[in-house]
Parts: C-alpha cells; structure tokens; sequence
C-alpha cells in the first residue's frame, strides 16, 4: 500500500488526460474544483445579504471556506486504497464517539449531540455521514456484485447501526441523512429489486409506530405544521409562513440583491444559515433559483462522471453515494423551506452559515477528486 | 474470498453500477423538477399572493389617533386640555418569562388588577408577534426613573408616549367637563370600530360624553415600514389625523370656582344662568372629585373610596339632584293666583299661624309660630315667606292651576340641557297622583303643593331655569353649557322667542316683591343687603328632609345632621336689567336665608365684578389657549 503511493508521486503526469496532469499530480479535479470556487464566490453574496451586510459573517464564513478547502486537499491526497482498506477505522471510532455523546454529550432544547473536546465542540453525527458510506463502499467492493442476501444483511447492520445512535440524541433528521448515504452505496451496488420493494413496504408500516413510540412532540409538531402552518402562526408555522412569503414575493426576477424586505427587516428566521435559499429566491427571484440548481446539477454532474471514471468499484460506490448525499442534502434543504418537507436542521450545502457542514462537505470532495485522480489499478 | 476474486465480472458489475447511476441521474431530475414546480408554484403562480403578504408584513398602516377637542371657558381658559403620557408597554417575545416580567414590574411601579385584565385582553388580540402591549399609563417621573435603572434587566419592557386627556381644574369642574375613560366591553359594541381605531378612551360623563362626536376628531393613518420586532424603520405615507373640534363654553371659571369655593365643606349645588342666552355661567356640585383618576383607569381603592364618601361626590346635585323647592315656588304661584284671576292685589289676610280646610282638624302650620298677623298681603307672603297666604290661595286655585304654572316655569320637566343625563323632578298633578301612585289628588296635597313641599321634586338646575324665566318676564330658553363647538355657533338654537303669557302689572308686583325679599326691611334675605351696589330680586326656601332612620351606616350625630332641612334660595339681578339668574341648594342647611342667601350673593358679586372687569379691558373670547 505504501509502495503504491510512492509510485503515485514518483510518475507524475501519467493521467488519463493529458491536459491536467499538474493537476494530477495534486490529485485535484481541476473542473470540480473551478466549479465550487465559483459557486463559493457566489454564495458569499447571498451570505452578505442574509446576515444583513455583516462583514463579521462574511469573513467567518470565507475563513471556513478556507478550512473547508484545505481538508479537500488534504483528503484528496489520501489514496483511494487506502481508504479502502482502513475505511473501518472513521467507522469504529465515530461509533464510539457516538456512544460518548449519549454519556457524555452536551447540547440544547433536550437534545445531546455536540461532544466537547478540549473546548472544541463537534458532532460526531458529521463524521457518519462519510464514514457510513465510506464503510459499505469498502465493505461491498470487494463482493461479487449484485450481492447476495448475506452481503445485503451484513450491510444493513453496518448501516443502521450508526443511525440508531443518533436516533436517540435526538436527531431525526441525521440519523435519516445518515442512514440513507449508506443505503445509497447498497442501492449503486445493485441492491435487487425485491428488496427494494421490502423496504418501501417496511417503511410504510414503520411510519405509525414512529408517530407513536419514536417521533418527540416537538418532530410532530413540525410535520403538522407542514400542513397547517396558519394554526399556529405566531410559533411553530411562523418560519414556514415567512420563508414560502420570502420565497413567492421574489417573483421572476426578485426584489434585487439586498432588497428582499423579508430577510432585511428579519421576518425570515434563520435567514443565513438553513434558510439561506429563502433570501435568494427573494433577492433574486426564480431565475436565481433556477441558476442555483443548474450550479448544483453541474456539480452533480461532473461527480457522476468521477464516480463512472473510477478505478475501483470501491471508488465508484463511494463517489456515487457522496454525490447522491449533496443531492439530498439539496433537496431536502430547498423543500423544507419551500414548505413541502418538515422543518428538519439540514443547512443548504456550500452556501448556509456553519462550518462543520462544509467541512465535511469538501471531505467528500476532497475524496472525490481522490478518486478522479487515482491511477489506473494493476492486476 | 477466493471464490470471489475468481467469478467477480468486472464488465458486468461496471454495467451493473451504470445502469443504477442511470436511474438515480433520472430520480435526480424528477425531484429537482418537483422543486423547480414547487418554487415556480411559490414564486411565479402564487407572486400575487406573497408580494401582497410581504407587504403586509412589512408595511404596517397605523392608525394616528386625533387630537381631541379642547375645552374652554367663555374666556378662553382651558378646562379640559391633552396632555404627552409616559406608558409602560411590554413585547410578550422580548420577555424571557412574561409572568416573572409583570411580578417584577409589580414591585417596581404600582400596577393594579385592571391594569392587568387590559393587558392580558390586548395581548391576546395582537395582531403579530413583537407588537407592544401597553400595561401602565401615566408613569410618574419617579417611576419613569425606577424604570429606566432597572431597564437593562427588564427585556421586553418598552416606555413611550402618547396624549392623554388632563383637567387643570380638577374637581372644581368634575361634573360640568365629566371625563373619558378607558374604552370598555359593553361601549366597544356600539362604538365605530374605525373611527376608534386609534383611541381608546370615550367620554364617559358630562360634556365630554355628550359632546363626545364632535370632540373626537377623524383618525389618521400612516403607513410605515417595520421590522419582525415591530420596530419602525421608515414612514411610507402618513394621512394626517383631523383634531377633534374644540368646545367653548358660556361657563366663566372664575364664576364656577367662586360658586365651589362659596359652597365650601358644604354639600350643595349652584347654578348660574345667563338671562340673556340661557347660558350657564356656572354649574357647581359639592364635593367635587379629582376627574383625572379616570382618564386611564381608576384603582379599586380610589373608585371605593370615591363611592362610599358619604358626601357623595360623584353625584351631581345640579342636575341629578331632586330636592322639594319649598318656598322659592312661592313668586310662581304668586303670579299664578294673580294672572288666574284667583285673587286679586288687593288680597289680604290675617295669620294666626296655621291653615285649616274646611271640615278637616288637620292644622297647616306657618314656618313662624304664632303667625305674621293681620293685613299679610300677597308681596308680604313673598317677602316674608308666609305660609299661611299660599295655603289659602294655594287651595282656592286648585291644584291644575298651580301645576300648569308650575310646568310653564320648567318645574318637574328636564330642562334639555347639553349634558348626558338629569332629573326631570316632579310637578304634582291630578294625572301624576294617578299615574305614579294609584291615588286620587286630597285637597290636602295642594295645600302642600302650594308651599313647595309634598310631593314636588326639583333639581337645582330646574330651579334656575326658573329663576330665568321670572328674570326675564317669561322668555323661555333651554340651559346650554356649549357657546359653541368649532367654528359652529350654537347660540341660535337657544334663541328662542317664546314667552309665558302674564300681565306686565303681574310681573312688576311679584319682581317688586322679590327685589323686597332682599332689599326690603322684613325680607327674608335682607342678611345679604348691606353693601349692595345693585339690587337683586330673591327668594329664600327650606325644603324639610323626609325622615332619615338611623343605622348601621350613619351615627346619631349624623342622622341629626342629615335630618336638617335643605336651605335654598333662588335670585336674580340686577332687578331692572337682569344679566344673571341663579339658584342655590345646600343639603341639610336649613335656613335659605342664611346659608344659601350668601352664596348667591357671592356669586353675583362676582359676575358683576367680572362684567365691568371684561367690558373694561378687550374682549377675550375665542383665544386659543392649549395648555402651558
């Protein structure tokens, strides 16, 4: 293993095209990487009007683009093979840092899932969300696809495990996330049909017994107000009532950057971190959110190509399940605010407020461009 | 893991891994396409919807409450002015704990259970979250202090100012003005929603309740920009409120302070009637109360002590007040026996001191034991206040006589004055016996009738409108208090050109015998003669209280005081061209002539002072003078 990254480094220039072998040789996607810098560069306006033209938010906020660049280069230099092989150790010891929460956990609104280290707060839960994928990839690549039921089960334990522990945080909305990147690496590796259709039929019927034993009053009372924001408009419906009018009252082309009156005059609650789209939408109306998508379909786009181009199956299951992450992440972000999803803590990836997100977003991208870069794999 | 290596395809696996990316790349554009329609939806379909609800949330039209009309004198002196209040109001989502915010608050200023029944009723109907909720008006500036110490440890809590209704004169003009007060359930019901919309007092009594539309004025609007915490951060647009319409009164406060102070401790009413409007120079009822307790609410311990003051101060004796007239009727049946025809100048009789009814035992006392002896005329019956006369005449007139005379001088009927409400009292008549008690009229009843006792009932406003009329030899007027109401002038209205039809001679002998009550040697209010520079025509009266028993609620002493006959005296000057009329009551204070005599005096000297100081010096009236 070691002797694979030293021929790494000692040939360089032998990509599989010719044109970014520099770019190679740093194990950077030049394409990828033009495409966040950009995208980056553009939510910091959005940023800047969100935070009411704070300069303090839109310095903190490129100081974490900042780190969150320097962990993709740092993960992008880690061999796809290596982390193929250790992929069990991120695993082991966020489990662990998980149980440590549940003692030892601190946090707010009846709900532990920071762990303090030395004054440096994190969550564990983060670090699943790539360790989880990251796991089944190295787990499965190294099956004869599609897998069987004994594959298939033992992937299912590596994938609910860690969402069962942060279940009962309780983070809901993690846990979902979280679950879901592992069962995307199973889903890419050919998951067959039939348990597809097991697992949609066991979803149904986990629904009420989560409404009644599982979900807290303050999960339910999220999802009724889903539905009914009007009845309690003052409280829980007020966020929703506020971002769909944000979002509508932008109209084809918006109020103008700056100009939105329900993020400037703080209607909008959490209007720079997980309700940053509503800003936008109303800033610059459907055309910027049509430009927002198409920015994270190119993105998208250009990880699915990675995650074809990969040397491995490891690698491609591993790129495609990132990706698919980032889309949900998207999805979920933009239909909560939008009003067709539950108000869940997920923030809108690369341009919401907060660090650890973006860290552990460009981690992904850092092992993306890993696995663009890799070599071919001899026999 | 041998087994694997040797079957495991990687061409199929690769077109395995494929064909799922292929279809994930198709849920992909499926669900980015549901968020496509649904910010479509949001954004283009409902636009309409949201611009006009951000709006909404943004723009915020305020109602801006008028300026209410101010009150003035007939000179221009402000009664009933607006004054700036400092309020405490507390935004619920700023507080950290509302219930431990108001406990806090509770020991900090005084904060009573009305206070918090407004509050908790406002907060409820807030329209949105970070609205202020007014708990305290008025702040004094100590407690403004208080407030502003303990401000950085009270979140939520938020001090402004608004105006407030504020009476300089205070209790001198409590039933006169009246106040406003806080609007409550029952008035809300019948209230303009929109023209109240930025006002939340009404005027409760007196002039500020009658005269209440015209005072109030037309509510602006300003359309402002907030924020989510209610904060203003521009105005868009502002349609100025239009201030209510200002009152100017015929009352003269210098007249109105000199009755107040006349009546002194005493319980008892004036009333002071320019004879040549019906204006009221002055409406006094003693003891007043401090009407500014009102404007935002009174506490439970100032309202109860207010109710249980057995001087009862929040009665207006003027015109709520129904007292038998006694004597002072006697000028009214004097030209009522006259002009009927009854009896002639020339009526004499001798007194022995009582009255008795033919076939009856029954004896009517004359107030003078002992009688006023032979050759008593009809002016003497005036001038001395013989009661013997009145029974005689009283009884050959009959009691329809006595009645219509009566009611053409306003007696038992309520005088149509501006003011919200008053007594109307009672003129006795066959019908009224009828009607009111199921009884046949006793000859008996006249002869007390005649000697305003029995049955009859007045109000000391009544008695001045009375009085007027004997003034001004039978021109009929309505009392006014308002001169006029903006630029209206309301004096018209009170012109009016009817007269009671009397003989002139009539008039003259009955005047004549007034003008002796005071002036001549034997009048009953010849106390008040000496110093005179004009002369008044008057009349004394003692009105007998019909037994008070004694009980739990008053003592001996005090049911012997409540026992005393009310003194009143009626009076009018000066004689030849009379310029006031005016009536006196003092409860319990049994000689018209040497209680309530006085006070009319005083009274009249002093608007005769104030005519010769106005006519001196230039005419006043209509100064705008808004408070200091």
């Amino acid at each position: 293993m070691a002797n694979d990254f030293v021929r790494h480094m000692q040939q360089p220039g032998s990509g599989l095209y010719g044109s970014g072998r520099r770019w190679q040789r740093v194990h950077l996607d030049l394409v990828l990487l033009l495409m966040l810098l950009a995208f980056m560069g553009a939510a910091l306006f959005v940023i800047y009007s969100a935070s009411g033209q704070s300069h303090y938010y839109l310095q903190r906020q490129i100081t974490w683009y900042g780190i969150g660049l320097f962990f993709m280069l740092v993960a992008a230099q880690i061999p796809p093979r290596l982390l193929e092989r250790w992929a069990i150790l991120p695993y082991l010891g966020g489990i662990g840092l998980l149980i440590a929460v549940i003692f030892f956990g601190t946090g707010a609104k009846g709900a532990q899932r920071w762990l303090d280290i030395g004054g440096f707060r994190f969550q564990p839960s983060e670090i699943m969300k790539i360790a989880v994928p990251l796991m089944v990839a190295s787990y499965l690549g190294r099956r004869m696809l599609p897998p069987s039921f004994r594959y298939v089960m033992a992937s299912s334990v590596l994938i609910f495990l860690p969402p069962a522990l942060v279940v009962v945080q309780p983070d809901l909305g993690t846990a979902i996330l979280v679950g879901a990147s592992g069962f995307f690496v199973l889903f890419l590796a050919g998951l067959p049909k039939r348990y597809l259709v097991t697992i949609a039929a066991l979803a149904a019927m986990a629904v009420p017994v989560f409404w009644y034993f599982l979900l807290h009053d303050y999960q339910k009372r999220r999802i009724i107000t889903l539905f009914n924001p009007e009845e309690d408009k003052l409280g829980a419906g007020w966020n929703i009532i506020q971002s769909t009018t944000a979002i509508g009252s932008g109209g084809w082309g918006g109020k103008g950057w700056m100009q939105g009156t329900q993020s400037q005059l703080d209607f909008l609650p959490e209007s720079h971190t997980d309700f940053i789209v509503a800003v936008l939408a109303e800033d610059f109306g459907f055309v910027g959110i049509m430009l927002l998508l198409a920015c994270y379909l190119m993105i998208i786009g250009r990880c699915m190509i990675i995650s074809l181009r990969a040397q491995s199956m490891f690698g491609r299951l591993l790129a495609g399940s990132l990706t698919l992450t980032f889309f949900v992440y998207v999805f979920v972000n933009m239909g909560m605010v939008s009003g067709i999803l539950p108000v869940v803590g997920v923030p809108l990836p690369l341009v919401s407020y907060g660090g650890t997100s973006i860290v552990t977003l460009m981690m992904g991208f850092g092992m993306l461009m890993a696995i663009a870069t890799e070599r071919k794999r001899e026999r | 893991m041998k087994d694997h290596l040797t079957i495991k395809d990687p061409q199929f696996e690769y077109r395995l891994f494929f064909g799922r990316l292929l279809f994930v790349t198709v849920i992909i554009l499926l669900m980015t396409g549901v968020l496509i329609w649904r910010y479509g939806h949001l954004q283009i379909e409902r636009y309409e919807d949201f611009a006009t609800r951000a709006d909404s949330n943004r723009v915020l039209a305020r109602p801006v409450p008028p300026e209410r009309g101010l009150i003035f004198d007939r000179n221009g002196i402000l009664l009933a002015d607006n004054r700036p209040s400092v309020n405490l109001s507390i935004v619920k989502e700023r507080a950290e704990n509302l219930d431990e915010l108001l406990s806090e608050l509770q020991q900090l200023v005084e904060i009573s259970e009305y206070d918090l029944e407004r509050f908790q009723r406002n907060l409820r109907n807030r329209a949105r979250p970070y609205q202020a909720v007014p708990l305290r008006f008025n702040l004094s500036e100590q407690e403004q202090g208080v407030l502003a110490v303990n401000e950085y440890r009270l979140p939520g809590v938020q001090i402004t100012a608004e105006l407030l209704r504020y009476y300089p004169m205070g209790s001198y003009l409590a039933h006169v003005i009246g106040y406003v007060g806080s609007i409550n359930d029952r008035e809300i019901k019948r209230l303009d929603p929109v023209r109240y919309s930025g006002t939340h007092v009404v005027g409760k009594t007196g002039l500020e309740k009658f005269y209440e539309d015209q005072l109030l004025g037309e509510v602006g609007y300003e359309k402002v920009e907030v924020n989510a915490r209610g904060r203003v951060m521009r105005k868009l647009e502002r349609t100025p409120p239009k201030p209510g319409q200002d009152l100017h009164l015929y009352l003269d406060y210098r007249l109105q302070q000199t009755a107040m102070d006349a009546l002194a401790d005493q319980r008892g009413a004036v009333v002071a009637m320019d004879t040549a409007t019906g204006g009221i120079l002055a409406m006094a009822s003693n003891p007043g109360f401090d009407p500014n307790l009102f404007v935002t609410g009174i506490s439970h311990s100032n309202y109860r002590a207010l109710l249980q003051d057995w001087k009862r101060p929040l009665f207006d004796r003027a015109l709520l007040g129904q007292y038998p007239p006694g004597s002072t009727v006697k000028p009214i049946y004097a030209l009522a026996a006259l002009e009927s025809g009854t009896i002639s100048k020339g009526y004499k009789i001798y007194d022995p001191g009582f009255y008795q009814l033919k076939n009856d035992e029954r004896k009517y006392r004359d107030w003078k034991k002992g009688g006023h002896g032979s050759n008593i005329y009809l002016r003497d019956a005036i001038i001395q206040s013989c009661d013997t006369v009145y029974y005689d005449i009283g009884f050959r007139m009959g009691i329809d006589v006595l009645s219509a005379y009566g009611s053409a001088f306003g007696l038992g009927a309520k005088t149509g004055i501006d003011m919200p409400s008053e007594r109307a009292g009672i003129m006795p008549s066959r019908e009224w016996k009828r009607g009111a008690r199921g009884l046949a009229w006793y000859p008996g009843d006249t002869v007390n009738t005649s000697i305003g006792q029995g049955f009859t009932l007045t109000t000391p406003m009544q008695l001045a409108v009375a009085t007027t009329r004997l003034a001004t030899r039978g021109k009929i007027f309505k009392p006014r208090l308002a001169m006029r109401v903006g630029a209206n002038d309301l004096t018209e209205i009170s012109g009016q050109e009817k007269r009671i039809p009397i003989a002139d001679g009539n008039w003259d002998y009955v005047i004549d015998a007034m003008k002796d009550v005071v002036h001549g040697p034997r009048g009953t209010a010849k106390i008040i003669a000496p110093g005179l520079s004009y002369e008044i025509a008057g009349k004394t009266g003692t009105a007998q209280v019909i037994g008070i028993k004694q009980d739990e609620e008053y003592d001996a002493e005090k049911v012997a005081l409540l026992n005393r006959d009310h003194a009143l005296f009626i009076a009018f000057a000066p004689v030849q061209a009379p310029k006031i009329a005016v009536a006196v009551l003092v409860e319990n204070g049994e000689h018209g002539s040497s209680t309530a005599a006085p006070i009319a005096r005083t009274v009249i000297d002093q608007y005769m002072e104030n005519l010769s100081a106005d006519s001196n010096a230039p005419a006043e009236e209509g100064r705008v003078n808004r408070g200091e």
